[in-house]
């Protein structure tokens, strides 16, 4: 027997991933006001599931492509007089309904659907694994990699370009990275909370942070000790993974407030 | 060859022209300021230039890697980003501290490289845009009425800052302004727009202008005329002026 083989030792590994792939995106994901558009990509995602298991693909890669459409969807519809708040609630919610009506029809009638909805990680495979932490590579590769680029296009698009860069170009790669969180945390968190564990670590570090590379370094801590204690306490208590370490996320979030309350 | 010229553009926002029919061009160590009334394309058509938005027709010509120094019209700090001034100098590119401290120095606001963008003053944040604008040796410095929100003593300080750093430098400078007393002494050409190019030329020149006199007025009212005139002027061409105007 492997080490591998030892669920909690791989449920630890796929908490962890995810954690890190979540870590400084959710930054972005909170200088950019992008939380409802996370939400909208990860409602989606159930829509990938029932379409992976329609077309008999991987299911990472069903709800990539769903994200993906979803994102570039956002993007087309933009342009319209809708607020962008307005435009996202009805492409979340509609994606999200039409996804669990699409699961319900599938003829196997076998689906889980509660384990997309809120993850399933104690039953993470070995190549779940790969795509967890293949993607929390290539998540953190790309912001590495634009990582200037990206803060000078937060902080003004057109100082961004002024200095050559292409905000544009720019955005729309955010975006990118975004759908493939979503693939690669569905089967951690669930479609339903993988905003949450975007954004609550980025706000927890927000507030102890003076400057954006600690918060996305505290961000990526805080995701951290949240999977693993939310997973322990899962084991512990027999309450379900996913939302448990949105629980020790969300502790830790109060933390942190009570620790800039008190350097205040 | 000059270091960036517009050729015939034409900007649109919506269903309206922004900006229409214009061209020109700057030439290295001019001083080249843009006036006109609210509403006229002032900023949109130096979002042209900068590459922020693209032309519906005609072209922006820029000499091959030339280096621009832009400071807008203000920055809106989120505070959702923590950042300091240090490392707001650092982006896009990283550079020295000496050079930041340099930078600072010239533009009036040593001592703050530690502090946080949304604790800065109006004017403090000024400076520090304008020490990031000269980071890189500019070739090209394009500032949007960047004394927007100081004071009469501290805007006319901005200005003589911006015409030292262009003695210091050696850089064009491509600038919006509303302030026409103060620009018309520290300019090298005055550019009067309002959608099209109504005239341009050294400040004696367009001051002198029926054109200008009629979206300004004339003598000392003039600054006051800015916000008060009513665009019914005409023009012995004929595209129509009823455009809208939030002054």
């Amino acid at each position: 027997m492997t080490l591998l083989d030892d669920f909690m030792i791989r449920a630890l590994l796929a908490a962890v991933g995810t954690a890190v792939a979540c870590g400084a995106l959710g930054c972005f994901v909170v200088w950019r006001r992008m939380a409802y558009f996370g939400d909208a990509t990860a409602h989606a995602a159930i829509l990938g599931v029932a379409l992976a298991l329609a077309f008999s693909v991987s299911i990472p890669l069903g709800v990539l492509i769903v994200a993906l459409g979803m994102a570039l969807l956002v993007g087309s519809l933009s342009d319209t007089t809708l607020t962008p708040d307005s435009l996202l609630g009805v492409l979340s919610h509609s994606s999200l309904a039409l996804g669990l009506v699409a699961v319900s029809m599938m003829p196997s009638a076998r689906v889980d659907l509660d384990a997309y909805l809120f993850g399933d990680i104690l039953v993470v495979s070995r190549a779940d694994l790969l795509v967890i932490w293949g993607g929390a590579a290539v998540v953190c590769g790309v912001l590495a990699w634009r990582w200037q680029a990206f803060l000078s296009e937060i902080l003004s698009n057109d100082l961004a370009y002024a200095s050559g860069l292409n905000p544009k170009r720019d955005r729309m790669l955010l975006t990118l990275l975004i759908a493939a969180v979503v693939a690669v945390s569905i089967k951690v968190v669930g479609a339903l909370l993988i905003t949450a564990m975007l954004i609550i670590p980025a706000a927890a570090a927000r507030l102890i942070a003076r400057g954006p590379e600690a918060m996305a370094g505290y961000a990526t801590a805080i995701g951290i000790v949240a999977a693993i204690g939310g997973l322990y306490a899962a084991r512990g208590f027999g309450t379900p993974a996913g939302p448990s370490i949105i629980c020790g996320a969300a502790a830790l979030f109060c933390l942190a407030l009570a620790v800039s309350k008190l350097r205040a | 060859m000059p270091l960036i010229s517009a050729q015939n553009i034409e900007v649109h926002h919506g269903a309206t022209r922004a900006v229409f029919g214009v061209s020109l061009a700057l030439d290295p160590g001019e001083i080249v300021t843009i006036v006109g009334p609210n509403g006229s394309g002032k900023s949109t058509l130096l979002r042209a230039m900068i590459g922020a938005v693209t032309p519906n027709k005609g072209t922006i010509t820029k000499q091959p890697d030339l280096r621009i120094g832009y400071v807008p019209q203000t920055l809106h700090i989120d505070t959702a980003l923590p950042m300091t001034v240090r490392r707001f100098l650092n982006l896009p590119k990283r550079v020295g501290g000496g050079k930041i401290q340099a930078a600072l120095a010239k533009t009036g606001v040593e001592a703050i490289e530690k502090q946080q963008l949304s604790g800065l003053s109006g004017g403090q944040l000024q400076r520090v845009l304008l020490a990031r604008a000269i980071l890189n040796d500019p070739q090209v410095l394009v500032l949007d009425e960047p004394t927007q929100g100081l004071d009469q003593p501290a805007s006319a300080a901005f200005y003589r800052l911006i015409e030292t750093l262009r003695d210091d430098l050696g850089c064009a400078v491509l600038m919006v302004s509303h302030e026409l007393h103060v620009v018309m002494s520290a300019t090298d050409r005055v550019i009067c727009l309002n959608g099209h190019i109504c005239c341009e030329g050294t400040p004696d020149v367009v001051t002198a202008a029926p054109a200008y006199r009629e979206l300004f007025g004339t003598g000392t009212g003039g600054a006051l005329a800015l916000y008060r005139h009513e665009h019914n002027h005409d023009h012995d061409h004929d595209h129509d002026h009823d455009h809208e105007h939030s002054a």
